[in-house]
């Protein structure tokens, strides 16, 4: 069995999944990058997606923190994703800079994995809590999810910023907390998406919906409708 | 003439080559309370450029000087061409290499050259964690310079040489000559610690830029000596300090630097 195969892959699973990259012809894996303020969720919502498509890809992580390996050592803890399979960069004390002005650093992490894991389908870059304007380049990323949570405010939509008006996926989290903070998601809802054109924005709650469905939904379609021979 | 544009776009800080996330050291300076201040960071820059500078500026150069040697530039599409004639490679053993033998000989000597320059920069740098640094550095470098400067040197250059080497190579695929890539390797090895200061100790940035400039002068000197003999032996200048820091540095989880 190849280095690079999770433990609990049955052998037909590694088949199919073989199967599937070669008849797609896909160069490298997708990868997508998963912004948002602190606190509103990131790292829980990247566990949720690994343990809920990790039996249908093969996945890698990579995470930007602001001291080195608290969000990689939540999911090594979670236990999502075996060890070889989470690389954490540092980012100099600016989380934006290392995703979208100097992504070196976090190209190294992703041409490692991508180097150590060579199947890889999918690759999530999940970047430090920074601003409501923290987007990733489309130099690192082939697309980005943005998350907020509703107790930041409902009025986060509204006030926008490239990081909600131009995510190819808005999540608004932790939708179980709007009574207890008074946020009408209706109104989050209505300014989302008056700031997003056509994107796309999803209610989420792990705690009711641990499986995160309507984001790994939206991952698969991304996959799905990826050209064939995606770009290198 | 060098290329003064192309030298400028090197010495940029915000280049894409992954120095916003190095300290230089700083990061523990400022942890251990070595450095509180803006006179502090004056002392700990004055002294980074004295003892780490020469041997950056040295190995930057001698890089450079060893591609410029070598007189072979990439045509796209095309055969490699001669670019300079033979007559640029003054003291640089690549040059005596005979026209006759063709762009693949000069192209292995200029490889053979880089390894050793490479080597040379591992012999010059005993603490890992500066290794690791230099060529992560290095690493962000040489991607960057492979699409901005199309060079046949890239392809001698391993995927993550020493950062000084990448800078030389660099250099002399953008047209800049060796004392131009002394001066940045030389100007970088403050640079980027002094902006790093600036966000751990919410320092005022014209203080800091104020010192940084008062430095430049200094800059000159250390690049001009580094790069004024290209025969000369290497600088072997070494600051333990630098070394303890890093290693101190690398083993901490709680850093916001990569080195």
């Amino acid at each position: 069995m190849p280095p690079d195969h999770n433990l609990n892959d049955t052998g037909s699973a590694v088949l199919a999944k073989t199967a599937r990259r070669e008849s797609e012809g896909r160069g490298r894996p997708l990868r997508i990058g998963i912004g948002g303020p602190v606190g509103s969720g990131k790292t829980a919502l990247v566990a949720a997606l690994c343990k809920t498509l990790g039996s249908e890809y093969e996945l890698a992580v990579v995470t930007n923190d602001i001291y080195t390996t608290e969000d990689a050592d939540y999911l090594r803890r979670n236990a999502v994703l075996p060890d070889e399979r989470i690389e954490a960069v540092q980012t100099g004390c600016c989380p934006h800079t290392a995703i979208r002005d100097d992504i070196s650093a976090n190209l190294d992490a992703v041409e490692l994995l991508e180097e150590r894991h060579p199947g890889l389908d999918l690759l999530f870059v999940e970047s430090g809590g920074d601003n409501l304007t923290a987007t990733f380049s489309y130099g690192l990323v082939d697309a980005q999810v943005f998350v907020l949570d509703v107790a930041g405010g409902d009025k986060v939509p509204r006030k926008g910023g490239p990081g909600v008006t131009s995510a190819d996926l808005l999540v608004i989290n932790k939708t179980d907390l709007a009574p207890l903070v008074g946020a009408d998601l209706a109104v989050m809802e209505r300014d989302s998406a008056a700031v997003r054109d056509d994107r796309p924005t999803v209610f989420l709650s792990l705690r009711e919906d641990p499986s995160a469905a309507p984001v790994a939904e939206w991952v698969r379609n991304q996959l799905a409708q990826r050209p064939i021979g995606a770009a290198m | 003439m060098t290329a003064v544009a192309a030298l400028l776009t090197l010495a940029d800080s915000r280049l894409p080559v992954g120095g916003h996330a190095h300290s230089g050291g700083i990061e523990q300076a400022i942890s251990t309370r070595v450095v509180t201040d803006a006179e502090t960071l004056a002392d700990f820059l004055d002294r980074r450029l004295h003892t780490v500078g020469p041997v950056a500026a040295a190995l930057a150069a001698a890089a450079c000087h060893a591609v410029a040697g070598d007189v072979v530039a990439t045509i796209p599409g095309g055969l490699p061409a001669n670019r300079h004639g033979g007559e640029v490679a003054t003291g640089c053993t690549l040059g005596n290499a005979s026209q006759g033998d063709g762009a693949a000989d000069l192209a292995a000597a200029t490889a053979s050259h880089l390894d050793v320059l490479d080597a040379e920069a591992d012999a010059r740098t005993p603490s890992p964690a500066l290794r690791t640094a230099s060529r992560s550095l290095g690493r962000g470098l040489a991607r960057l310079g492979r699409r901005a400067w199309p060079h046949a040197a890239w392809a001698a250059l391993p995927a993550a040489p020493h950062h000084p080497i990448a800078l030389g190579v660099a250099a002399a695929a953008a047209g800049v000559d060796p004392a131009g890539a002394a001066q940045v390797a030389a100007y970088l090895t403050i640079s980027g610690p002094a902006t790093a200061a600036q966000r751990l100790l919410s320092l005022d940035p014209l203080t800091v830029a104020a010192i940084t400039a008062q430095l430049c002068a200094r800059v000159d000197v250390i690049a001009h000596l580094a790069a004024r003999d290209p025969g000369a032996e290497l600088s072997a200048a070494s600051d333990p300090w630098f070394d303890l820091l890093a290693e101190t540095h690398a083993s901490r989880k709680d850093r916001l630097f990569a080195s």
